[in-house]
């Protein structure tokens, strides 16, 4: 039993990740209203081109989060002027709009795995930046996974700081609540939905670099980590920081535990028997507002 | 005889009681008006009678039958129809198709379709729409498409009829015809409570008329008794005397 | 005469009928002259047949977006695994099917109470959980995962195949213009009104939902024997969603023929750009969905209606002056 306190902490490491994965999905979801199941691909590229910089230009991989940062959001913003916002106008309601802009993103995900596959070839790849074991109250942890849990969480707050105290925060988070009144009161609803996919995009990407620290970087990491943030998002709730974050902790802890006193191979089924009764119980998850 | 009542009736969203504390009855054959102003907790009244909502606290009886709990659907079956203020009409569907789901659904016991179609045919002759049956509803004036929810529930063969807001949105020719539409449906035996804002259409052909304000009936009486009354003209009728007459 | 009344009064429907019976016809006796690959490509393509046509009959008349056909086919697919060499083939197809009705049950009643994005997402969980969970029993239960299907003649399964499809393009179009199907279509039109004209929602979706998996199920287990080799990963991929999705998408929805006509065109577009270009075939999927989504979201089906419409106003304008002069 003296391995719990390792495995609960290692889980809230994990978590802070995890959380950093919802809240990219959670943006582009809670506001510009596209479920984006190719997140996760989104975070594979992040990955990849963090390990890219690491191995070829010696880069460590903070800088290289600072570096795809961009051109990730300048994606997502541009995927969102183009495809969604087209997908928008012409979809005959809501309910259409959300179908069709989750199957526009399926074939995203083809696409953007495709590349993936094209560019980094079939075998996983792995590079080492701190990866070395420090104690910490006891336990030993490696450094890498201190670290990425420190950075997620900050950038965490960073955002969150931007969502409740700047106007531009603000703004979208009126968007969030209802875009037509929020556009009557003059806010350009059109660029907050945009900025919002950039960010999201910009944020899988940096949740990528931070993973690619941690794991190996493959071609199927996208999918695995669409189903996490996935799950992270349902349970903390559609729309909210805090709650992606708690959210993803109690999932990195349920992962910890599972894998520790059970077996890694049922880390999945037991994430998906807490969404069911999640689903069944309260729709909206933890924090959520709808 | 008691067709519904209602005793203590609650609703509250999170901390805002939407219906307060009400009790109300309507008898077999009457036409009942709801009144009041925007927000006051008319629409919610009808969504705790018809089960698209449950109820927070109290007791609503159709026929005696408690209502509590029961889904919209056996409600229907019982005798409780409906239309609803935002249209909801099944909007690529023709009119007859609209009207059959009332007719095939609306009873307790298994229809037989040349039945259902029957119903369809006099439902739609009620209502002045046998001319457009074939066309797709999304397709309809405004006027129309409210006819087909009439037609649609009166296909369910109701006992009791919620109207919501069925004058809205029309002109004053249009309001006189569904003035008479409304006293025809009555004449056929089926009870009447109707929600309404136009108040030309509440004092023409209400026999009674409810009034509620933040959730609370504040008065209960004849077309007369209401129109004298001093809370209510303070509360509502002052300004809708001059915007609905 | 009365035959050539009959004809006359009954012309599209004898129209239909007989071209139906011809293309019957040569899908029957497609073994003997077509060849391995054609047979094994029909057999294909009617398998993504029945799943887009089940597909469209829940998802498309309920408005409900389900992204569980990869669970449903599955399910059979793994059946035929088990039972392959304890019953003959024919009894196991309608075992598949029942088995993919009997877990579409519970899924459905938990599920279909979820808001329409929450279902998509719970259905595209339950693909990936049910690939863990079996892979996880499998490797508890057995000690290994995945197992070797016997090969059927290619006859064998382009019949059961054909036969299946052929029951389900008849179940479904009678239960299209059943109570059931009207009360699945009312519930698409709008749900809540539905409810209150007496429509049991629930009871329907579900049912809807079980029935349209007992079809997947059937073409799971039919397809079993062409892979040869199956486990959790290859029975039930996430392609076996996406693809019934984009086949009846792109066909259309609103009219009967729409998945049919997706199916077969993009059944036979993956299997030769498989065959050409096996890198290229994710990337140009993924480009060809997000542009059918974009620029036809009715599919084919609403733009030959469109253009019916747009044909029929222009003959009937062409009528009117013609009648003036």
């Amino acid at each position: 039993m003296s391995e719990l306190p390792r495995l609960i902490v290692s889980g809230i490491l994990s978590g802070g990740i995890y959380g950093l994965l919802a809240m990219g999905l959670s943006l582009q979801y809670g506001v510009a209203r596209v479920l984006n199941i190719a997140h996760g691909e989104l975070v594979m590229v992040g990955a990849m081109l963090t390990w890219f910089l690491f191995t070829s230009f010696n880069i460590n991989p903070l800088v290289a989060a600072a570096i795809i940062g961009p051109p990730l959001f300048a994606i997502g913003f541009l995927l969102q002027i183009t495809l969604f916002r087209g997908l928008k106008a012409w979809a005959p309601s809501q309910a259409a709009f959300e179908g069709n802009a989750l199957l526009a993103s399926f074939g995203l995900l083809y696409i953007i795995s495709y590349l993936g596959l094209l560019e980094f070839g079939a075998y996983p790849r792995r590079y080492d930046w701190l990866n070395y074991v420090v104690t910490f109250a006891g336990m030993s942890l490696r450094l890498n996974r201190i670290v990425a849990f420190a950075v997620a969480v900050a950038i965490g707050v960073a955002v969150y700081l931007f969502l409740t105290r700047s106007r531009l925060g603000r703004a979208i988070r009126a968007t969030a609540e209802d875009p037509a009144t929020a556009g009557l009161m003059g806010v350009n609803v059109n660029m907050v939905l945009a900025l919002c996919f950039g960010l999201g995009a910009l944020l899988a990407g940096v949740a990528g670099s931070l993973i690619s620290m941690i794991n190996p970087v493959g071609t199927t990491m996208g999918f695995r980590n669409t189903v996490i943030a996935l799950i992270v998002v349902v349970l903390g709730g559609l729309g909210s920081i805090p709650g992606s974050f708690i959210a993803g902790i109690i999932i990195g802890i349920v992962s910890s535990l599972v894998t520790g006193f059970w077996q890694p191979v049922y880390v999945v089924p037991v994430y998906f028997g807490i969404l069911m009764v999640l689903l069944l119980a309260r729709p909206a998850g933890i924090l959520g507002k709808k | 005889m008691r067709i519904l009542e209602g005793q203590g009736v609650n609703k509250y969203f999170g901390g805002l009681a939407a219906v307060s504390n009400m009790a109300f009855h309507i008898d077999q054959g009457e036409i009942v008006g709801l009144i009041g102003p925007n927000g006051a907790g008319k629409t919610t009244l009808f969504n705790l009678i018809s089960a698209a909502l449950p109820l927070s606290s109290g007791e609503i009886r159709f026929r005696g039958r408690k209502l509590n709990g029961l889904k919209p659907h056996q409600i229907c079956k019982m005798g409780v129809s409906r239309t609803f203020q935002e249209t909801k009409i099944f909007g690529n569907m023709p009119v007859s198709q609209n009207v059959l789901v009332g007719a095939f659904f609306g009873s307790p016991n298994r229809v037989p379709a040349e039945d259902a179609a029957r119903e369809v045919t006099q439902a739609l002759e009620f209502v002045g729409l046998s001319a457009m049956r074939a066309t797709p509803v999304k397709d309809l004036t405004l006027v129309n498409q409210k006819r087909v929810e009439v037609a649609r529930a009166l296909a369910t063969k109701p006992e009791l009829l919620l109207l919501d807001e069925l004058m809205a949105g029309l002109n004053p020719t249009e309001i006189s015809e569904s003035m008479k539409l409304v006293t025809r449906i009555r004449d056929t035996g089926i009870t009447i409570l109707m929600v309404e804002h136009v108040v030309k259409a509440i004092m023409g052909i209400c026999e009674r008329i409810m009034v509620l304000h933040h959730g609370e009936k504040i008065a209960d009486g004849t077309c007369r008794e209401i129109a004298a009354n001093k809370t209510v003209i303070d509360v509502y009728l002052g300004e809708g005397a001059h915007a609905g007459s | 005469m009365d035959i050539t009344r009959f004809i006359s009064t009954h012309r599209k429907l004898l129209l239909v009928g007989v071209s139906l019976l011809i293309i019957l016809g040569f899908l029957a006796t497609l073994p003997l002259y077509g060849g391995v690959y054609y047979t094994r490509l029909l057999t294909t393509i009617l398998m993504y047949v029945i799943l887009s046509v089940s597909w469209a009959m829940f998802s498309g008349s309920t408005g409900y977006m389900s992204l569980a056909p990869a669970v449903f086919f599955g399910v059979g697919i793994y059946t035929m695994g088990f039972l392959q060499r304890i019953l003959p083939f024919p009894v196991i197809i309608p075992i598949g099917g029942l088995l993919s009705f009997i877990v579409a049950l519970p899924v459905g009643l938990v599920t279909l109470r979820l808001k329409g994005i929450y279902f998509a997402i719970f259905t595209f969980g339950l693909v990936v959980f049910m690939r863990e969970v079996v892979a996880a029993l499998e490797s508890d239960l057995f000690g290994r995962v995945g197992q070797h299907i016997n090969p059927l003649p290619d006859e064998t399964m382009f019949y059961a195949m054909l036969v299946i499809a052929v029951a389900t393009l008849l179940a479904i179009y009678f239960i299209r213009r059943s109570r059931l199907g009207l009360a699945m279509l009312s519930i698409g039109g709008n749900e809540e009104a539905a409810a209150h004209m007496g429509v049991n929602t629930i009871r329907v979706k579900v049912l809807t939902f079980a029935i349209s998996a007992f079809f997947m199920g059937l073409a799971g287990v039919i397809m079993a024997p062409m892979k040869i080799y199956i486990d959790p990963r290859i029975a039930f991929s996430p392609i076996y969603s996406f693809m019934p999705i984009l086949m009846a998408v792109f066909g259309g929805m609103g009219q009967f023929y729409g998945p049919v006509a997706g199916a077969i065109i993009f059944a036979y577009l993956e299997k030769t750009l498989r065959a050409q270009f096996p890198q290229y075939f994710m990337l140009g999927f993924g480009i060809i969905l997000v542009l059918i989504i974009l620029f036809l979201p009715n599919g084919i089906a609403g733009l030959v209606s469109k253009l019916q419409n747009k044909l029929g106003g222009v003959i009937a304008k062409l009528g009117k002056e013609g009648e003036a002069e």
